[in-house]
């Protein structure tokens, strides 16, 4: 079956995922051509209300909110990106490694995620930001190598069932190097779980990246971001005005999204009917 | 039954292990910096006296292992140290914001549980009909819904529109318990909502699972009533994961105190972790992490041990 028909057989949710996340992604692409302020531009009074001149009003300090949003997304979803990839590269690569090696390269990897995952990951990441400083490499470094440890044990558990398999024992036996094994053996039959992980796992590290904002302890100023949005302009919503929302909106929007669309390649790829 | 008590000591064990590993995480994180803490910490302000005075006051002068041991030493006695920003005890600062950190806590979990428990078996029970399809759906979006969006839409409706509740639960000293309960409502429904929603969906994910066994098949044929087979039957073998899944979660309302707090500028330990990290008042960062650690591997390590003690496979292992 092709993609296409595949895709028009989907479920109503999995189709608007799948179209809001479209969206998203063009929406960051071209942030300069669809903002009509710069991000960090400041055009007229703080907080004022919504109207033909400022779409969406403006923020604390006077900043265009449409615009901010536009950016946002380039942002948020750029650093949330970037830090899944390496989190992906760093924990996917290890645990394969881990399975393909066995004996003490295993247990080693193996004992060290086990201790990373004993401190709540939120916990983890403030106090490192505490002494490393909120920088956006730290975040991004901090959060991939915590979520990387996420990774680590389901690409392990999941190459644990291929590596016993007999093509993988051939091709050991015909001398192949570990990063054949990797890359030609294990990684193309552990990828359907995978491709769903990274999926969630994009949403858990936004989701993350958000509340940190949030906290003022993530991106920080004078970038525009989702979470500090929503945490410079909360006291409007004490007024009743909801402009504050909209970027908390945003990413609530692009997270559900995101697991609709998971929920249904994992249900398609398990070819479960019932439950 | 003795290889039952060789798991349970053996998990017991590891706990401890993994809370000594914490704590000396927590200890070594402060002397990851390449260069100086004191330098980096205070910053532009950096003159030799300064770094000498700050390196002398956070023990930096002498040898690791040395501040460890007496790090550790203070530790199991209760004292944590002194705040960098304002040189009152860490201990004195912490003590009633853990209670009231706690407190909001088992209140959530008070009202998540029973709530999450009985939507499950609901939607295990109808499963696939529009409830069940509703409330899985719900769940799915609460789950991916960032804290803070779920507190401010609770604002939004319950103290700005309604005018129903306080949008801050500033707690007064010597509030009546009414006051408290009154304040702390909007934070721990927040907590709640999200909570409530993963131990639903693991409930109902636990006892559809059961439900294609045999055993199960067997009751249908026989004509028992579904509610009863659910109750009877289903439920006692779901047990374990249900526990393994209302204790990660209790262990997560802990943690997830910190945003909501922020929101609702709540006295709790959570907001003081996140204006220490902003301050970098590393031992009282230090202190809010080790009590965190401490709480979240305690109930990791009990959602272990009782999920292995209402296991029967566990407890009667083969040969």
């Amino acid at each position: 079956m092709s993609l296409f028909k595949q895709l028009l057989r989907a479920p109503l949710s999995a189709k608007f995922g799948l179209a809001v996340i479209v969206l998203y992604v063009l929406v960051a692409l071209f942030a300069p051509v669809l903002a009509p302020y710069g991000e960090t531009q400041v055009v007229g009074e703080g907080f004022a209300p919504w109207g033909s001149e400022f779409l969406l009003g403006t923020d604390n300090l006077g900043r265009d909110m449409f615009s901010r949003l536009v950016y946002g997304a380039r942002n948020t979803l750029g650093i949330a990106f970037l830090t899944t990839v390496l989190a992906f590269a760093l924990g996917g690569f290890c645990g394969l490694v881990a399975a393909i090696k066995g004996g003490w390269v295993d247990q080693g990897l193996s004992r060290v995620v086990d201790i990373l995952m004993a401190i709540p990951q939120l916990i983890f990441a403030l106090l490192i930001l505490s002494v490393v400083g909120t920088t956006a490499t730290s975040l991004v470094l901090v959060i991939a190598l915590l979520d990387a440890t996420r990774v680590f044990r389901l690409s392990r558990a999941v190459a644990m069932t291929v590596v016993v398999q007999d093509f993988v024992e051939a091709a050991r036996l015909r001398g192949e190097g570990l990063w054949w094994l990797v890359s030609r053996e294990v990684l193309p039959n552990a990828a359907a779980p995978l491709i769903a992980e990274f999926g969630l796992r994009f949403c858990f590290v936004f989701l993350f990246i958000s509340a940190l904002s949030f906290l003022g302890l993530g991106i920080q100023p004078p970038t525009a971001d989702w979470g500090s949005m929503v945490r410079d302009n909360a006291v409007l919503i004490t007024f009743g005005d909801i402009s504050p929302l909209l970027p908390a909106l945003a990413v609530a929007l692009i997270t559900v999204s995101v697991n609709f669309v998971v929920d249904w390649v994992l249900h398609a790829s398990s070819g479960l009917k019932e439950c | 039954m003795n290889s039952l008590y060789k798991l349970l000591v053996q998990r017991l064990a590891l706990g401890l292990l993994s809370l000594f590993a914490v704590a000396v995480i927590i200890f070594l994180a402060v002397g990851m910096l390449p260069g100086d803490v004191a330098e980096a910490m205070l910053g532009q302000a950096a003159t030799p006296e300064t770094v000498a005075a700050l390196r002398a006051q956070l023990g930096l002068d002498v040898p690791a292992l040395t501040r460890f041991g007496q790090w550790a030493w203070h530790l199991l006695h209760g004292d944590l140290g002194v705040s960098l920003a304002n040189q009152r005890p860490i201990a004195e600062l912490i003590a009633s914001r853990l209670a009231n950190t706690f407190s909001l806590a088992a209140l959530a979990a008070l009202v998540s549980v029973p709530v999450a428990l009985l939507l499950g078996i609901l939607a295990a029970l109808y499963r696939n009909s529009w409830f069940d399809r509703l409330l899985n759906t719900s769940a799915l979006s609460a789950v991916s819904f960032p804290e803070f969006f779920v507190a401010y839409i609770l604002i939004l409706v319950f103290a700005v529109k309604l005018n129903w509740l306080p949008s801050i639960s500033n707690l007064a000293p010597g509030a009546s318990f009414g006051e408290v309960l009154e304040r702390s409502l909007l934070p721990v429904l927040t907590l709640s909502l999200v909570v409530v929603a993963q131990m639903m969906r693991m409930t109902r994910a636990a006892l559809i699972n059961l439900l294609a066994s045999p055993y199960i098949e067997m009751a249908r044929l026989k004509g028992i009533s579904p509610a009863r087979i659910i109750f009877r039957h289903a439920l006692p073998n779901a047990l374990a994961p249900i526990i393994n899944v209302v204790a990660l979660n209790l262990a997560y309302l802990v943690v997830g105190v910190v945003v909501v707090e922020v929101v609702f500028v709540y006295p709790g330990l959570g907001q003081l972790l996140v204006d220490s990290v902003a301050k970098r008042d590393i031992p009282v960062v230090q202190a809010c992490s080790l009590i965190f650690a401490a709480t979240y591997i305690l109930l990791n390590t009990t959602a272990d041990v009782l999920s292995i003690a209402s296991n029967p496979r566990l407890m009667h292992p083969k040969g």
